[in-house]
């Protein structure tokens, strides 16, 4: 390949990764001298046509022997993609540009106050059993993640369902407590999949059997997974693999480098330290698509320093987010503003100013406190996100200039979530994020929520939340979650220095759709249904 | 002295002025941030930036101070405890053996990260934690040399003959068994040391391991160690610190051991 | 002497027997210590105290710990290891799959180990103090001296990033042929060959050295008989003591110990298994896999004190 072809090539890169739109593509290769050929080459890069066959290996962090195929226990990203995009559907799903639309469902219609849904579900849909999908396998499906005796993941948005009853074999009607108009991004939950019921409306989970793209063929938990195309599947240009092997590599370095040599086609989760040298090898591309994952320190807010809002004030100001994004993240993520909604989710508050690593203002808010100097301690473990006590010392050391003392303390990554996280005033944390608004807050920022791990409490969020919910109008609505942000920021218990990209990589065989979805890694974890090979 | 032995002194004393004088020789301070995320081997940093930006050399010698100490430490704890226990076993032998024999096994069969892990869990990775649970770990392997060394001993002419002068069970060990087991023990002491390292390094892969900001060899290997098959040669400057450390350690063993069994340099 | 040899195997055997209860109740008593259980370990950070009650009472374990414990023991007993409590799969199941791959790999690794660190630890003693000697200990050294796991990463550079001679990942299946089993392998039997070569060559130069200076060698030494000769036949067969004990202590660690070379090389052992059954408090995969790490342990034990003993006519004969 000659020196321009390589660029060439490296910017139709860029465009099947959906880096690129058509008028900056032409703009750099007409620079390049390719005037009359830019546009074609355009097209050639962004619309390949998905083709049958192939077997698709790829290689996931986040497995465990202790997994399984119910979803409710799913939280990770081996067993997300083998049940949602792989041998299940749920009746909703998020699209490439973040929207919920219909995918076991047909239709979903609203009552004016949003309280009441009404359902439509495709008809003449087979499970791999040869069984008809209906009314009675989706109420089945969402009712295993209710009622006292659930365990699941999902429980509490189960439970936001409401009553659901069905209206024929085709409709499932719901009857909320309060409005939501974000009532079908609650279905498209990764934990909410549709399985088969028996007579006794229960699911055997444990099958495999769903309406998804490809068959479960073998599974070994923790290891390895293998499947096979579902002949009849039911969305069109979607399951192009004849096989999927999926293989579980927990070692970041040890999955760059079955990528580098091309033991499998793609792999989920990059490591971020060597991700630019991947970047750098022929025929492999790192995908980098943003989306809602942003790391957290929570601070408990009713204890002692926490209380004091400027305190709060002075940690969110003695945090050099440019180092975090670009040491942590390796620049592949964006600046946090110390509240959980990223710029490219809907009602994204982007005119409140971005926080910036400031000593004299976080002197300032120190003084205010009437504080010289301060000396926390923060607890960290590499269990609450990936490089979290390099991170953690990183802002101990920022912070040091404010005259703000943190110590780090590292501590067992086992049991992390249930000895430290909302046990100790300051520790480290990670959201996968929620797709929207109303969701997020009320799962991490409600007062008394489960997982409000500030235990903030503050009374005009709280009416902001409720009103939000239900508000039809746009432009309100909007208003509502930018107030809410500039709340959270600026009063809130939690420092929050960054979102974090999905960082993936992928064979230069395997074709994509132009723009990939942000919700998960590997295109909204829909690689399997989604993608192919050229 | 030969010059293999020399060699392995002035290594080890040379680590051992760094770990002394540590606060004046390093340019920076063991956690300060210095530059970008790793920054080139004999660039600006003479051994470059670790993965968050810290000077690989200031890290190298805060290290020596924090493991040497903690290595000196625990091996001589691991080796205190293993071979009392041994040769207390081998010379009393009946149920004081079975007891102690039998108490090795199970802590010895149960995976040393794993045992670390649990202990480590509820006690937290406080610097005394530590020495005592790696200590406890390589404890056991050396009973279990110690013990089959001194079994050996303990039915040669010499022993007998003091057992039947009268000769107290802590003369026996201390004048007979000791002095005779002392070669093969050495030369564990010599790579056990080292083991200390890898232990906390394959702590770090846990996520466990020294307090920061306390550098350390180990976790410096494991931090940067991704970074081997793209280029990045940096986690080899810790490894070959360790490396040097050991080698160091061993000649001076060796050479004691040599004296020891009476040996010429010459055969 | 076959009589007392046999009745020490039995008691032994006997003696096994209370290790591995002790084993099974000490691991147990370790995890449950550990704070946070089976459901809060899965749950993780989306625990909630009635989902954590609802799975209390699905899993049973709201009943007191010692009595699931002898429960358990009744069942182990009668050769009925359970179910995991993650998800459900027989216990024999998970564990069957993997206990031979981890067999597999310890052989391997102790078959290429063995022989050439006993040979090396051999010319190393004859020849000692030469450069060959000093070489031989400086490379061993460095070897023993680097972490296991970049061990895997520098060899993972070489064989399977730059030239690609083996693949980086060994996730060896059960349909492999031998072959290719081998061929995956390749890379996590080198680097535990590595890892545990340098201390049994170690151990084998230096029992023997420690033995040259004894007057039987000296005596051998004027009757002019060859250096060679020497150590095989003469100071070998007293050295085999320690040498025994170092080899089975490292044939133990290719079983147990190889927790992060699995890890590394994505390959489905029992180590990693129990890393795994730790951290979700999966009591009957802890449980069993101790068992099974203990009776190798036990077993190569007895093998290594009979060994010893067989190498040593005194301590067949105590006084």
């Amino acid at each position: 390949m000659s020196k321009v072809d390589y660029e060439i090539y490296k910017l139709q890169k860029r465009v099947t990764n959906g880096g690129m739109n058509r008028r900056e593509f032409i703009k750099a290769a007409t620079a390049m001298g390719f005037v009359a050929t830019a546009p074609a080459l355009y097209s050639h890069a962004a619309h390949a046509t998905p083709k049958k066959g192939g077997t698709y290996r790829v290689g996931f962090g986040g497995a465990n022997t202790g997994d399984m195929l119910d979803p409710a226990d799913n939280g990770d990203t081996f067993m997300i993609n083998m049940n949602m995009g792989g041998c299940r559907n749920a009746l909703v799903e998020v699209n490439a540009n973040g929207q919920a639309v219909p995918e076991l469902a047909e239709s979903l219609e609203p009552s004016a106050d949003a309280k009441t849904w009404v359902v439509k579900l495709r008809q003449g849909i087979e499970f791999h059993s040869g069984k008809t999908f209906d009314a009675d396998d989706a109420i089945a499906s969402l009712e295993h993640h209710r009622g006292e005796d659930s365990t699941s993941d999902a429980k509490s948005v189960a439970n936001s369902l409401g009553n659901i009853r069905k209206d024929g074999q085709n409709t499932l009607v719901f009857e909320l407590e309060s409005g939501n108009a974000d009532f079908p991004y609650l279905l498209s939950d990764y934990h909410l999949l549709m399985g088969s019921a028996d007579g006794s409306g229960k699911v055997d989970w444990a099958s495999g059997d769903g309406t998804g793209s490809f068959v479960v063929k073998s599974f070994e938990p923790g290891v390895r997974a293998h499947m096979v195309r579902n002949p009849n599947y039911f969305k069109s240009g979607c399951a192009n693999f004849d096989e999927v092997k999926m293989t579980a590599i927990n070692d970041a370095a040890a999955r760059m480098n079955a990528m580098a040599t091309g033991q499998v086609d793609a792999i989920v989760r990059c490591d971020l330290k060597t991700a630019p040298m991947l970047e750098k090898k022929s025929g492999v591309s790192v995908i980098q698509v943003s989306g809602t994952k942003h790391f957290t320190y929570p601070m408990d807010v009713r204890q002692a320093p926490f209380n004091d809002n400027n305190v709060r004030m002075a940690l969110k100001h003695g945090i050099d987010r440019e180092a975090f994004v670009n040491t942590v993240l390796r620049g592949y993520g964006s600046l946090g503003n110390d509240h959980p909604i990223s710029s490219n989710q809907n009602y994204h508050a982007g005119d409140l100013p971005q926080r910036q690593y400031d000593v004299d203002k976080a002197k300032w808010y120190l003084k205010q406190a009437g504080l010289t100097g301060l000396d926390v301690e923060i607890a960290a473990a590499d269990a609450a996100f990936n490089g979290a006590v390099d991170a953690t010392q990183l802002y101990s050391e920022a912070a040091k200039a404010a005259g703000i003392n943190i110590k780090v303390n590292r501590v067992s990554p086992d049991g992390y979530w249930n000895n430290v996280w909302m046990k100790v005033p300051w520790s480290a944390c990670y959201w996968s994020g929620r797709p929207t608004a109303d969701w997020m807050f009320t799962i991490g920022y409600k007062a008394g929520g489960n997982w409000t791990d500030s235990y903030w409490d503050h009374a005009r969020f709280e009416e902001l939340l409720v009103a939000g919910r239900a508000e039809l109008d746009e432009a309100k609505r909007n208003e509502i979650y930018v107030e809410m942000q500039t709340i959270v920021s600026n009063e809130g218990g939690v420092v929050v220095p960054c979102f974090a990209n999905n960082v993936d990589a992928a064979s230069d065989a395997l074709g994509r759709p132009a723009k990939l979805a942000g919700n998960w890694e590997l295109d909204g974890s829909r690689s399997i249904e989604r993608w192919w090979f050229k | 002295m030969n010059w293999a032995s020399r060699f392995g002194v002035f290594v080890v004393s040379a680590f051992g002025f760094c770990a002394i004088f540590a606060p004046w020789l390093a340019p920076y301070g063991q956690s300060q941030v210095v530059g970008d995320v790793w920054e080139p081997l004999f660039g600006e940093f003479i051994f470059g930036t670790d993965q968050i930006g810290r000077d690989m050399l200031s890290m190298l010698i805060y290290g020596a101070r924090n493991m040497i100490a903690l290595a000196l430490l625990t091996t001589a704890c691991a080796f205190g405890l293993g071979s009392l226990l041994g040769f207390l076993a081998a010379t009393m032998r009946g149920w004081v053996d079975q007891v102690l024999s039998r108490f090795v096994d199970i802590v010895i069969s149960i995976p040393t990260l794993i045992f670390a892990l649990i202990v480590l869990s509820s006690t937290g990775t406080s610097v005394l934690a530590l020495v005592t649970v790696i200590a406890i770990i390589y404890a056991m392997p050396v009973y279990r040399i110690a013990r089959a060394v001194a079994m050996d001993i303990e039915v040669m002419e010499f022993v007998e003959a003091a057992r039947l002068r009268g000769e107290g069970l802590w003369w026996i060990m201390r004048k007979e068994i000791l002095p005779n087991a002392l070669t093969p023990l050495a030369a564990e002491f010599g790579l056990r040391f080292c083991f200390v390292f890898l232990l906390i390094s394959g702590l770090s892969f846990l996520g466990l391991g020294l307090q920061p900001p306390l550098a350390d060899w180990g976790a410096m290997v494991r931090g940067n160690a991704d970074g081997i098959a793209w280029g990045y040669m940096h986690p080899l400057v810790p490894a070959t610190c360790i490396a040097l450390l050991t080698i160091g350690i061993n000649l001076i063993v060796d050479s004691a051991v040599q004296k020891a069994s009476g040996l010429r340099d010459d055969q | 002497m076959q009589n007392s040899l046999l009745r020490l195997v039995l008691r032994r055997l006997a003696l096994g027997v209370l290790t591995l209860i002790a084993i099974s109740l000490l691991i147990t008593v370790g995890v449950e210590a550990l704070s946070g259980d089976v459901c809060t370990a899965m749950m993780g950070q989306m625990a909630s105290e009635d989902k954590v009650a609802a799975c209390h009472r699905a899993l049973n374990l709201d009943r007191p710990v010692h009595l699931r414990y002898i429960e358990w023991l009744v069942n182990f007993a009668q050769g009925d290891m359970g179910k995991a409590l993650t998800n459900h799969r027989e216990v024999v199941d998970v564990i069957g799959n993997r206990i031979g791959n981890t067999f597999f790999l310890a052989i391997a690794s102790a078959l290429i180990a063995i022989p050439i660190s006993l040979a090396l630890g051999i010319v190393a003693a004859l020849y000692r103090n030469s450069l060959f000697d000093r070489s031989i200990s400086m490379i061993t050294l460095s070897g023993v001296s680097v972490p296991d796991f970049f061990i895997a990463y520098i060899l993972m550079a070489i064989f399977a990033v730059s030239f690609g001679i083996f693949p980086a990942i060994s996730n060896v299946d059960d349909t492999m042929a031998l072959s290719e089993r081998i061929v995956a392998s390749a890379l996590p039997v080198l680097t535990l060959t590595l890892a545990v070569s340098a201390h049994m060559m170690r151990m084998t130069r230096a029992s023997i050295v420690s033995l040259m200076a004894s007057p039987y060698i000296e005596m051998a030494k004027l009757k002019g008989v060859k250096p060679g000769r020497i150590i095989v036949f003469h100071a070998l067969p007293n050295a085999w003591s320690p040498i025994i004990q170092v080899i089975m202590l490292n044939l133990a660690w290719l079983v147990v110990g190889v927790v992060i070379v699995e890890v590394v090389f994505v390959y489905p052992g029992l180590g990693a298994l129990m890393i795994d059954a730790v951290f979700l408090r999966d009591m009957p995969i802890v449980r069993a896999t101790a068992m099974i790490f203990a009776s190798v342990y036990v077993i190569l034990n007895l093998l290594a004190d009979i060994l010893s003993m067989a190498s040593n006519p005194r301590l067949m004969h105590p006084k």
